[in-house]
């Protein structure tokens, strides 16, 4: 049995040939059953190519299941630092789950690879004429070099990475080294795995003539950035934040959010001389006492926070509700997923934007921040605090599960030490001695925020009822319409002043006259690195404002009707069905919804490039016949 | 009714050992109907802190939502209180109580409120054996919604519109024993003279400290038949001991007769004195309670008191080993590791 099939016939153009080499620039998809450890190999694989200095981005499609179902990580190289996810077929596909693989091979670029386990031979009829096929008998190596079943099953995944290293020209020191880093204090586990690569290295070495036309080379272009998860990021923000309260209940994507706060508090937060924790976290027993918690603590002037995800929201709506009328700070992180009910759990969407902004019955409003990557999940989460607690009321860190849970190459974390925490207007027991008369919901600077006070601050002063019925100035329970309605209007002001405590929208603005106008926000900045330079390809000059909080900023208006003038297009591009942002922004700055195209990616992955490219080209045409024939 | 609260004191009120009378301790007019068992309540309340000598800005007062839950507002109008929604207080206690374990938290909730929509809270805080006083003002019946059955009505007894009650009841003291409370009692809105030493109690005691109050409620459900009526409670409440608060700066004198009197010390010195009425009480055995609890509702009778009392149980932050500074009371230094400790984490990410 031949093991390696290359085929040298394909065709030219877009695809890869054999004299055309296709050097740090293609998409790696493995293809694993989950519950195998695939995922941390594939992370090896990725941070190889790292620490090879190369920009690189990762993204795991994984499904709501723990062991036994099919899952796919890929993996983009790019040396253009185009990092959002690619779509279409990938260079090189890793099969290793029986159960995917006709969809495996199918999701081969033509001219590209199929790297895949001929323990058990493929069909003829799945021999796809255009591609590469390389077997390699990893299950039959594992089967004669181990004897523990676990073993045989892990080494698999470290086996096939050793298999790339050789057919990419990876170098293969520093995939050692890498083992060597990531298994610090576990020494035992070194030589085995090493034992792994080498296997599989020597195995591709001797069979297959390498590398391939598809391959990496080292470069100096990763700078000062690390590869790291958003979850990790906004655990880690919360830290440095000063979050000492949290109750929380596990839900997908954003369970890592805590757990990793969690390990950074152990780390960071005991202390020294007690051996005592400096923060309280419970896992309760639903999302309502999750965000209870954190209420309690933020009205006790604790800052407390808790994460979750779409059905969290929903259970935590009436408290959010609550927090806002009460005006308590506090955070809250919501990973989305999508929706609606279970939904795809396990997959990515920015659909929860109407459902945050109004969440809750009545006239309420909430405030959103927008990160696009886990620097800004850090600088965001942290900044949230402060932000809470300068406006007396929630904070949603509006994160999704590609930023949350899978790793992106992002600027290193840094923190300004000079910057104190903005703690707010809370009067301490000499200022409550000094004011003559206090009223928790006095207006007294006509910012709509109002002094607050801390139970046990002070002896006869200052103490009030928290409640969420309707209050007068003195938090005393009234009926009365008047006293109703400026508590209300006052609430309506303290969010328009909101704007100056909150992120501008980022703006990317040539110095051409730019035909289109792109607003996105999240992880749609990813794709639209990629995406304006396709455009201008096509003659096309993008300017782009990516929206980084709610309630809005008058740049977006001002953005909006710059690039609406002269028959030049405005496009809102979202990750959910309902272009739920161009709704908010339509009902919130009066803004006429014609001028706003929609592009919307709702199936769950990563919006891509190619997709926003084709939306805008798609728009165009339309806006052409359309003048033609009007 | 007036509703103008009386601004006068007497100057020669008794003082406490703060020099505060009665009076400060005292909260805003209330507005429950008059014969509320839930004003009893609120006095025995007032009576256990001025006697206690706590200081009133170092009480939170939280409750939820329904009758019970107004009552924070007519005590101790110096402490900051919380009222949060409905059934959900228990989630808001914990993350104050988080945030500050110095304060004292004395909770107001209802049989609505813990028994039904905020059942599940209710048995995750016993659980979490977080440091409050949860008292349940327990009438059976919806009062603010005029008058539908609660989930704490007996089986079988008819509302005031004559409804009957399908579903079998819930026992809120047996729930807080079988989930671990350490110290839960029952009592009457009627017996201060019971109530007043169980608050004291329940108030020096460190961890979680459950007393359902009946509190007949007079508008609804205080009709011929109901069971949570003035007169039926009256005719049918019973004991298995009288328990009798003993504070810390008190000399101890002999118990007297060896078998029917016990102290147990709590947790800041002060002493619960337990005289026993029944031959099988025993505070120290959860158990026991359950089944004396549920042997005398098979008798028709409402078996009130002390029934059970762990004073060394570990609350909840000597289970997490929280640090002894409250911790909306560290500061950022303390907080915050600072950019230092970043290039360590940045380079676990190259």
């Amino acid at each position: 049995m031949t093991d390696i099939t290359i085929n040298t016939n394909t065709e030219a153009g877009d695809n890869i040939t054999a004299e055309n080499h296709l050097v740090n620039e293609f998409v790696v998809r493995f293809a694993n059953t989950n519950g195998t450890g695939s995922a941390s190999a594939n992370n090896m694989f990725a941070k190889a190519i790292l620490r090879m200095g190369i920009p690189v981005s990762a993204k795991n499609i994984f499904p709501s299941n723990i062991q036994g179902m099919p899952t796919w990580y890929e993996v983009r190289i790019s040396e253009k630092n185009y990092l959002g996810r690619r779509g279409g077929k990938s260079e090189l596909v890793v099969a290793m789950n029986a159960q995917s693989i006709d969809e495996d091979i199918d999701s081969v670029k033509t001219g590209g690879y199929l790297l895949y386990d001929s323990s058990r031979a493929l069909q003829e009829s799945q021999m796809r004429a255009d591609i590469n096929f390389i077997g390699m008998p990893i299950s039959t190596i594992c089967l004669k070099e181990y004897s523990d079943p676990r073993q045989r099953q892990l080494f698999k995944n470290v086996i096939y990475v050793g298999a790339l290293a050789a057919l990419l020209n990876m170098d293969f020191t520093l995939l050692k080294g890498l083992v060597r880093d990531q298994f610090k204090g576990k020494e035992k586990l070194i030589t085995p795995n090493v034992y792994a690569l080498e296997l599989g290295y020597q195995y591709a070495k001797e069979h297959v003539l390498c590398p391939l036309s598809i391959r990496v080379e080292t470069r100096d272009l990763v700078n000062n950035r690390i590869l790291v998860d958003g979850n990790t990021a906004t655990g880690l923000g919360a830290v440095f934040g000063g979050a000492t309260v949290v109750g929380w209940y596990p839900i997908t994507p954003s369970t890592s959010v805590i757990e990793k706060f969690a390990s950074y508090c152990h780390r960071l937060r005991i202390d020294p001389a007690t051996g005592k924790k400096n923060y309280a976290i419970v896992q309760v027993e639903d999302e309502l006492a999750a965000i209870g918690v954190a209420i309690g603590a933020g009205w006790n002037g604790a800052r407390a926070f808790t994460a979750t995800s779409g059905p969290g929201v929903s259970l935590m709506t009436e408290f959010l509700g609550l927090a806002y009328f009460t005006e308590i700070p506090m955070v809250l992180v919501n990973v989305q997923r999508s929706g609606p009910s279970t939904g795809m759990p396990t997959r990515t969407q920015q659909s929860d934007i109407i459902a945050c902004a109004y969440a809750s019955h009545g006239d309420t409003k909430q405030v959103l921040l927008f990160p696009e990557s886990p620097t800004e999940c850090f600088e965001l989460t942290a900044q949230a605090f402060d932000i809470a607690e300068q406006l007396q009321t929630p904070i949603i860190v509006m994160s999704d599960l590609d930023l949350g849970m899978n790793d992106h190459l992002t600027e290193e974390f840094s923190w300004q030490d000079d910057k104190a925490y903005q703690k707010g207007k809370v009067l301490s027991a000499k200022q409550l001695d000094e004011v003559e008369v206090f009223g928790r919901y006095l207006d007294v600077d006509d910012d709509g925020i109002c002094y607050r006070t801390l139970p046990g601050t002070h002896p006869n002063k200052g103490a009030y009822f928290n409640r969420g019925t309707s209050r007068n100035h003195f938090a005393g329970y009234t009926e009365k319409s008047a006293d109703y309605v400026d508590n209300m209007d006052r609430l309506s002001k303290k969010l328009v002043n909101a704007i100056n405590f909150l992120p501008v929208p980022e703006i990317k603005q040539g110095k051409k006259n730019a035909q289109l106008g792109l607003i996105f926000f999240g992880t749609t900045s990813h794709p639209i690195v990629e995406a304006v330079e396709q455009l201008k390809e096509q003659g096309l000059i993008a300017d782009s404002l990516r929206i980084k909080a709610f309630p809005f900023h008058q740049n977006i208006e001002k953005f909006i009707e710059e690039h609406s003038l002269n028959n030049k297009q405005v496009f809102i591009i979202e990750q959910n069905r309902d272009a739920q942002m161009k709704s908010l922004i339509v009902n919130e700055l009066q803004i006429d919804p014609n001028k706003l195209a929609s592009i919307l990616q709702f199936d769950g992955l990563p919006v891509t490039s190619d997709f926003i490219v084709e939306a805008v080209l798609t728009q165009l045409a339309n806006n052409q016949k359309n003048k033609k024939t009007g | 009714m007036s509703f103008i609260k009386s601004k006068f004191r007497h100057p020669r009120l008794p003082v406490n050992d703060l020099g505060l009378t009665y009076r400060d301790y005292e909260g805003a007019l209330s507005t429950l109907c008059a014969g509320c068992g839930h004003d009893s309540i609120t006095s025995a309340i007032v009576q256990s802190c001025h006697e206690l000598s706590i200081e009133p800005s170092n009480v939170a007062k939280l409750s939820g939502i329904g009758c019970s839950s107004k009552a924070p507002n007519y005590f101790l109008n110096k402490a900051h209180g919380f009222n949060s929604v409905h059934g959900r207080m228990p989630s808001v206690a914990t993350g104050a109580n988080l945030a500050n374990q110095e304060l004292l938290y004395l909770a107001m909730s209802g049989d609505g409120d813990s028994a039904s929509i905020g059942f599940g809270q209710f048995a995750h805080v016993v659980r979490r054996q977080l440091n409050m006083v949860y008292m349940v003002a327990n009438n059976g019946v919806y009062g603010l919604t005029k008058g539908q059955l609660a989930a704490t009505a007996d089986k079988g007894v008819k509302n005031k519109a004559g409804d009957l009650s399908l579903f079998t009841d819930i026992d809120l003291c047996v729930m807080a024993l079988q989930l671990g409370a350490s110290f839960v009692a029952r009592s009457f809105s009627g017996d201060k003279q019971q109530l007043v030493p169980l608050l004291k109690a329940a108030m020096s005691h460190k961890g979680f400290a459950f007393i359902d109050i009946i509190s007949p409620c007079v508008t609804f459900n205080n009709h011929a038949g109901s069971t949570r009526s003035y007169d039926y409670v009256h005719d049918h409440v019973t004991t298995g001991a009288v328990a009798d608060f003993v504070p810390i700066k008190t000399e101890i004198t002999s118990s007297g007769e060896s078998g029917e009197c016990g102290d147990v010390c709590l947790h800041d010195g002060s002493i619960m004195r337990i005289q026993k009425l029944m031959p099988e009480y025993d505070s120290t055995n959860a158990s026991q309670a359950i089944m004396d609890i549920e042997k005398n509702k098979q008798e028709g009778k409402i078996l009130t008191g002390l029934f059970y009392l762990e004073p060394t149980a570990n609350d909840f932050h000597e289970i997490n080993n929280t640090n002894d500074t409250p911790l909306n009371k560290l500061n950022q230094d303390t907080l915050c590791p600072g950019n230092r400790v970043l290039t360590g984490i940045n380079d676990s990410f190259r």
